[in-house]
């Protein structure tokens, strides 16, 4: 791991120092033929490669929607694993064009990384894994524990903040990957595994005996889960922004992967305006008039890929709850396309 | 009376010449200057041009999160810290974490190493083909792997908490590490600190005067009755004086944990056992081969004196050897330090963990922090040599005298 952060760093500072940072993002990539996404290293339903060495995951999805909005082909991604610790390294030098690793959005990030949060792909919380065996039902009840935790997350300094305001002594052992860290809560090192509630879903179908392993019901934080982009060039941040917002807007307007083309069709204003026949909103964006039909092609929108790598039609059956569309009694919502 | 040919003046010039420009003259001197300059304008092009682009990315830069609160804790800390503290104070715990292991590393690796290379050298043909076996073992199989090892296979396999081993109630052996009691100071305690110290060096006085007498007239005085009367006797005697020195805070289990007692953490004994196992095999070669090259005849004079072999390797084979073993030795400590950074492996906090890792992840400021880790490790690397020369010296200069 060390090794890695070294070489971001290097490359941090050779790219800072040779010449002007690229501001043109989108040139770059489009000349380079690739985008290049920094994903998690192996979250199933976020990114993880199946067995065909495809990567898969709602945060997969969002690398693949914009490399079709550039190239109208989802599969010119080139994904990059990232520990939790490195990735915005990565992100500063200038090595991966977006970062789409289920990252929490907050204050410190937005603005001292030199980075940009894009819009929010998944509202998530904190939550505890406990082995059942140990009778525990409330993380109340967690005092003296041993914690194991990803190092470089939010999720270490809520731990350290919840511990604390409850008046609860406990030990942390902070791993530098997930794998290390599920490894270790499952030699029994520690008690508790901490994480966000969804990955925590997810690490669980990796344990040998998933039943044996339960998720207290306290969420102890907002996680709010998004892409990120440089600071300082605009164009990019406003492309990458959309891509999901679109993804959000088709779920709205009832655009499926199924019925885009013949809903391309439709006379209504506010479809024409979306798919690019009335008015030239993609080359506002700096892409083609038809954008938002490669994305849905590509991926579906944002409700069918929630399903099919998180929800009702993946293995972690997690349920929409605040991802939900905001007319739905979520809080999913996206700014017009117009 | 003769007249000795004068010498000719010095010529300065001349002289000044060489020093700077050697063979070249002045035209070797104008070039160094040149180099000089070039590579001053790089590095001040690389730093400009960093400053100027973390601005315009607005990156924050600068040594201001030193001063900010960290928000994190951390396993296993030789200070008092807290989630409240300063990034300075992770990075002090960090550092001290590294050189908590790397000290007890080195001592470990160089103990085992002399022993194995002893061993190997045995004509006892069991005994120098378990070392011969060790060395090859060890020394071929990565360390990360012989990290995970100790960490995953074996302390991992040991029982939970509430099973523990216990050692008559007051030791805990468990796979969240190993508990014993914690002493607490007493009022007794300096009394008892003082006359420890008076007995170490009345010990080291006896033995001067032991020296002396062997070497002035040849009497063998046999001191080590009374080294053992004074260092056990005395403090002992001012424990029934002032009362007990300590008194012990026995561990118990509460809850998922031992509260109370001295713990240490599976990471830091995995990490320790394998830096050291592994540093020890390649010490043991150097030993071996320092021993070796004193010559032979030097091992037969000492037998030839009556001296047990024991004896002679002790006096008379390893300080020559040593001169020979200390420069590569030196090179196998700095090894030592530097490989603890696979500690990250195991989440043990070291300094590249909770410093390079964690702080550099949570303010992203990633040229200050590797400067500062990389900086550290050299100044750690440059006192640890430094330590050696010292005493390669001092070597050198009682074998001289």
């Amino acid at each position: 791991m060390k090794r890695v952060s070294l070489v971001f760093t290097l490359a941090l500072a050779a790219g800072l120092s040779s010449g002007a940072a690229s501001a043109q993002t989108l040139k770059t990539v489009t000349d380079r033929g690739m985008l290049s996404c920094g994903v998690s290293a192996g979250l199933p339903g976020f990114s993880a490669p199946d067995d065909k060495g495809n990567w898969t995951g709602i945060d997969v999805d969002v690398c693949r929607a914009i490399a079709a909005v550039i190239f109208n082909d989802p599969t010119k991604v080139k994904f990059v694993p990232l520990s939790a610790k490195d990735r915005f390294t990565a992100l500063q030098s200038g090595e991966i064009d977006v970062l789409s690793r289920n990252t929490t959005w907050t204050l410190s990030r937005d603005t001292s990384l030199g980075a940009n949060f894009t819009g929010v792909t998944y509202y998530d919380g904190q939550g505890f894994l406990v082995k059942k065996s140990l009778k525990v039902n409330s993380a109340l009840e967690l005092n003296s524990a041993s914690v194991c935790v990803q190092t470089g997350t939010t999720t270490e300094q809520n731990l350290a903040d919840y511990f604390k305001s409850n008046n609860m002594k406990y030990e942390v052992i902070a791993f530098a990957s997930a794998d290390e860290t599920v490894k270790a809560y499952e030699s029994g090192r520690c008690d508790v595994f901490t994480s966000d509630v969804s990955q925590l879903y997810a690490e669980r179908l990796k344990l040998a005996s998933p039943a044996d392993h339960v998720v207290l019901p306290e969420v102890i934080s907002k996680e709010p889960l998004g892409p990120m982009v440089r600071h300082g060039d605009d164009q990019w941040f406003d492309l990458v922004k959309w891509t999901l917002f679109a993804m959000i807007d088709a779920e709205e307007l009832g655009i499926t992967q199924k019925n885009a083309d013949d809903m391309a069709k439709s006379d209504k204003p506010e479809l024409k305006r979306v798919f690019g026949t009335d008015g030239n909103l993609g080359e506002q964006l700096g892409v083609t008039k038809d954008w938002v039909s490669r994305i849905i092609k590509a991926v579906g929108n944002y409700g069918e890929a929630f399903d099919r790598n998180v929800g009702a039609g993946s293995k972690l059956q997690i349920a929409r709850g605040l991802n939900q569309l905001w007319n739905k009694g979520g809080i999913q919502y996206a700014p017009p396309i117009r | 009376m003769s007249i000795e040919p004068r010498s000719p003046p010095p010529q300065f010039a001349f002289r000044l010449k060489r020093a700077l420009g050697g063979r070249a003259g002045w035209g070797g001197f104008a070039l160094q200057i040149l180099f000089v300059a070039a590579l001053a304008w790089i590095a001040y092009e690389i730093v400009e041009n960093a400053r100027a682009n973390l601005a315009a990315q607005r990156i924050t830069s600068g040594f201001g999160f030193l001063r900010n609160t960290a928000g994190f804790d951390v396993s296993q800390n030789l200070i008092p810290y807290s989630g409240s503290d300063t990034y300075t104070r992770v990075f002090f715990v960090g550092l001290l974490n590294t050189l908590l292991v790397s000290i007890i590393g080195i001592f470990f690796a160089t103990v085992i190493g002399f022993m194995v290379a002893l061993g190997r050298l045995s004509p006892n043909w069991l005994l120098s083909r378990i070392s011969g076996g060790y060395v090859e073992l060890i020394r071929n199989l990565p360390l990360l792997f012989q990290i995970l090892f100790w960490y995953l296979a074996v302390l991992a396999a040991l029982p939970k908490p509430q099973q523990s081993i216990s050692m008559f109630g007051l030791v805990f052996l468990s796979n969240r590490g190993l508990v014993i009691p914690k002493p607490i100071a007493d009022p007794g305690l300096d009394p008892f600190a003082l006359a420890i110290l008076v007995a170490i060096v009345a010990s080291l006085l006896l033995q001067r005067y032991a020296r002396r007498a062997l070497f002035e007239s040849g009497r063998m005085i046999a001191i080590w009755p009374y080294v053992v009367g004074l260092l056990i006797g005395l403090p002992l005697l001012t424990a029934l004086i002032f009362g007990k020195p300590v008194t012990f805070e026995i561990p118990e289990l509460k809850g998922f944990n031992f509260s109370g007692g001295s713990r240490l953490i599976p990471e830091f004994v995995a990490l320790t056992l394998a830096l050291s196992m592994y540093t020890a095999a390649f010490i043991a070669e150097i030993v071996r081969a320092g021993i070796q090259s004193v010559h032979k005849g030097q091992m037969e004079a000492g037998a030839s004196l009556g001296l047990s072999r024991g004896t002679t390797l002790r006096l008379i084979v390893v300080p020559q050897a040593l001169r020979v073993i200390l420069p590569p030795l030196t090179n196998q400590y700095l090894n030592l330090t530097k490989n603890s950074s696979l500690a990250v492996a195991i989440g043990y906090p070291d300094l590249v963990s909770v410093f390079a890792g964690t702080t550099l992840s949570q303010t992203g400021q990633a040229i200050e922090i590797i400067a500062i880790t990389m900086g550290v490790y050299l100044l750690i690397s440059l006192v640890t040599s430094a330590i050696m020369s010292f005493y390669g010296w001092r070597i050198s200069r009682s074998l001289a005298a």
